[in-house]
């Protein structure tokens, strides 16, 4: 009960690192794709301005995950670092390029320093999500075993992982481009507001696309996990299929009302459509279930406790920084007087 | 010197400690000024509202601008940490993990409160009001401190294991608030938190300093050389009280790790205190020894026994004694100068009612943010290369936590160019700042990429309404 309690907290913790570390993640990927000074300083100061004063509260939630992870199944956590060591490394290195990319940028004036700057943190956006699908791909394929020695090359670049990989990326498109649709139009940027429409379009196509090849894929080589997942996890996949029917449609007909939710419900969708379908088990195709995996109920206890008062502390001081925000009340200094 | 200490154990273990030393060395001075900055910032804002303090303020603001800088580096850094709790030591994480999980969950908490309020802090400089603004830091700085005391209780619970009861290997129970409160928790908590302000606060000093011995000898520096000293050098004191205590706990509950600090071969009374000296071979070269000084300090009586590390076999004793015992030393050796430097302070501001004018004094500020640095990592060396061969104290071992794959060495190698690359960075970009502020070229290019353009070109929305 503890156990499935706690495997709720971290999918839920997942959930909100996907949507919101997400989209930070997406803001890279379209700062990427940009193009050059001029052309790509329009979008690049909307999505500069959407992601500085949040992204590393956002970006707590993969700590956060983390630790529920070690602390609550620890056994499932050894065997996963220790088979999944080479994606997790790139996926940290990535991690520290794009945040120590984007904190400098934003402080360096010469041109040259700022494209490299920038284009670190831009391309170092596209590397992490890649690797963590890879990871969650290994894990849902049932390539990590209960008790690992080794690294293995082939659990993270089967087909399966690779797509999932793929699939992280265009969702952080996705999640971000929907994003500043909403940011564009709020601040009244024609401009904008179609520029990145076509992008959430695109990228909602491509990651459309991907899930369905991945499921294609999982078809022929993991009918395991094909039919938990169009069995009792279908109402899930069908929701996130419907989310992003709608995305497109409101994005076509131009309401945005409520589109960004819809966009991260679909995210969410997928996250718990995988937590179901592979429920109890932690480490598919092994024994290690959400209720045997090294930490005895005190902990697990422990950690519902404190994801309780974590939520009572951390959920208004959110809303706070979402609201300012949203206000644009944080902004850059500008001025010195 | 890491690879040296990390030295006599084989596999995987020896450039795994080494990476480990490599990024939580790193990562500790961006967690001291995490831990303490936020606090002088706050002081610094606090003068400037109060007292309607122009140079206050600014200080306040610019120090708030390389604040972010330095809690993004941290924010990245940090999590590296936590990915290489797993990834470096699985054995670790897959016998403790349950027990140590709970104070990092802690740490979570105010890791989370210290990221919102930062971007809150941060960039709500211009258009919060004064002291609202000034109250949206406030919880950074109280979280800061309660999510040190959550990392260091993992730390010290590492070094005094408690807290839980196992059975065939498994953990069959764990009391979060034992494992939590810790022995070793109660001076090891007040220690660091001591220590990241004096890092900080003697930081700050010692850019100003630095200036001031430049000959920029002007309120707005002596303000920012004051604001970062004071808080500093007031904590001194104190921080020398809790290591001492601290040291005398080590001597009952770690007495292996102290006989290392302080050159105890065999258990006996009236034993010798060593400044400085080289063991080599069980002779000690080019020290300086004060009979029955240890015995003393460890007991307050000569006749005090202290245990040697004849007390366990050979393979229980901790590598390198002699790095230990300098460390130590060295750590020790620069609290004290430290606090005579705020002694001199303290002096002439009682007799004179002005800083000390001597240049010694300014040289000594300038150097003195290094120096609380190098006394920082050197307590982390004595902690740290002090339990070895343990990594849980008596329970598992530093080998038996390591990762089992191969390659440690070139993901040791490729952290150290990385982390290279990124502390020049981040100094550049700090000191790029600080040379924009010198010109008074206030200018900020809020758009990424190249020169900011003609207002027309913009969005409507984004100009000022």
């Amino acid at each position: 009960m503890a156990a499935d309690t706690v495997g709720g907290i971290l999918l839920a913790g997942i959930t909100l690192y996907a949507v919101f570390g997400g989209a930070d993640f997406g803001g890279g990927l379209w700062d990427l794709l940009a193009g050059g000074d001029r052309r790509g300083q329009l979008p690049r100061d909307l999505i500069d301005e959407s992601i500085t004063p949040v992204w590393e509260a956002n970006h707590v939630w993969l700590v956060f995950d983390l630790v529920i992870f070690w602390t609550a199944f620890p056994h499932a956590f050894a065997a996963v670092m220790i088979t999944l060591a080479l994606p997790l490394w790139l996926a940290v290195a990535g991690i520290v390029l794009r945040g120590a990319g984007f904190a400098f940028r934003k402080e360096i004036t010469r041109l040259s320093w700022q494209r490299a700057a920038g284009a670190t943190f831009a391309f170092s956006s596209l590397l992490t999500p890649f690797f963590m699908g890879t990871v969650i791909g290994a894990i849902a394929t049932g390539a990590v075993p209960a008790n690992p020695g080794h690294a293995s090359l082939a659990a993270w670049t089967s087909p399966t992982a690779v797509l999932a990989g793929l699939l992280f990326v265009a969702a952080c498109g996705y999640l971000a481009a929907v994003y500043l649709v909403g940011e564009a139009a709020r601040r009244g940027d024609q401009r904008m507001r179609t520029y990145f429409t076509r992008r959430a379009q695109a990228a909602t196509i491509v990651a459309g696309a991907l899930s369905l090849a991945a499921l294609a894929e999982l078809h022929g080589s993991n009918p395991a996990l094909y039919a938990r997942l169009t069995g009792r996890a279908l109402p899930l996949v069908a929701l996130a299929a419907a989310c992003g029917l709608a995305v497109l449609i409101l994005l076509a007909v131009g309401r945005l009302t409520g589109v960004r939710v819809i966009a991260a419900l679909g995210v969410a969708a997928v996250v718990w459509g995988w937590g179901v379908a592979q429920y109890p088990v932690l480490l598919p195709g092994t024994g290690v279930t959400l209720s045997n995996a090294g930490a005895p109920t005190d902990t697990l206890v422990a950690i519902v406790v404190l994801f309780i008062v974590a939520a009572l502390l951390i959920g208004p001081a959110f809303i706070v920084l979402y609201a300012l925000q949203s206000r644009r009340l944080l902004r850059d200094y500008e001025d010195e007087s | 010197m890491v690879l040296l200490a990390a030295g006599r154990v084989g596999g995987e273990v020896v450039p795994a400690r080494a990476q480990m030393a490599t990024t939580l060395g790193f990562h500790i001075i961006l967690a001291c000024l995490g831990i303490a900055l936020p606090s002088i910032v706050l002081l610094a804002e606090f003068i400037g509202l109060r007292r309607q303090d122009q140079t206050a303020m600014r200080l306040a603001r610019r120090w708030s601008q390389a604040m972010g800088v330095l809690v993004a580096v941290g924010a990245v850094t940090g999590t590296v940490l936590s990915f290489e709790m797993g990834l470096l030591w699985p054995g670790l994480m897959r016998q403790y993990g349950a027990v140590l999980g709970f104070p990092f969950g802690v740490e979570g908490i105010f890791f989370f409160l210290e990221a919102i309020f930062a971007g809150i802090y941060l960039w709500g400089w211009r258009r919060l009001a004064g002291w609202a603004h000034w109250w949206s830091g406030v919880p950074i700085a109280v979280s800061g401190i309660f999510g040190a005391m959550s990392v260091i209780a993992v730390n010290s619970w590492m070094n005094q294991p408690g807290g839980f009861t196992q059975q065939d290997g498994r953990i069959t129970s764990v009391n979060v608030w034992q494992v939590y409160f810790n022995h070793a928790a109660v001076y090891e908590m007040p220690h660091m938190i001591l220590a990241a302000y004096m890092v900080t606060g003697f930081t700050v000093a010692g850019v100003y300093a630095a200036g001031i011995v430049r000959g920029r000898r002007d309120r707005y520096h002596y303000t920012g050389f004051a604001l970062g000293f004071v808080p500093a050098a007031v904590l001194t004191p104190f921080q020398i009280f809790v290591g001492d205590t601290a040291a005398r706990a080590i001597a009952q509950d770690q007495p292996v790790k102290f006989a290392a600090m302080e050159y105890v071969a065999r258990t006996s009374r009236q034993v010798p205190e060593w400044l400085g000296g080289i063991y080599v071979n069980g002779r000690i070269f080019a020290g300086l020894k004060i009979p029955v000084l240890d015995s003393l300090l460890v007991g307050f009586g000569p006749g005090t026994q202290v245990t040697g590390w004849d007390s366990v076999p050979p393979a229980q004793r901790p590598p390198a004694v002699w790095l230990l015992h300098l460390c130590f030393d060295a750590m020790v050796g620069l609290a004290f100068l430290l606090l005579l430097a705020g002694l001199w302070a303290a002096y002439e501001w009682w007799r004179r009612r002005r800083l000390p004018p001597q240049r010694l004094f300014w040289a000594a500020g300038a150097v003195s943010g290094v120096a609380a640095i190098v006394a920082m990592e050197c307590g982390w060396v004595v902690t740290e290369v002090g339990r070895q061969p343990w990594v849980v104290y008596r329970l598992q071992t530093t080998s038996a936590a390591a990762t089992t794959n191969g390659g440690v060495i070139t993901s040791l190698t490729l952290v150290i160019v990385l982390y290279a690359i990124l502390g020049a960075a981040t100094i550049a970009v700090l000191r790029m700042l600080a040379r924009r502020w010198r010109r008074g070229d206030t200018a900020e290019i809020s758009v990424p990429y190249g020169p900011p353009p003609p207002l027309a070109d913009k969005p409507t929305g984004r100009t000022e309404l």
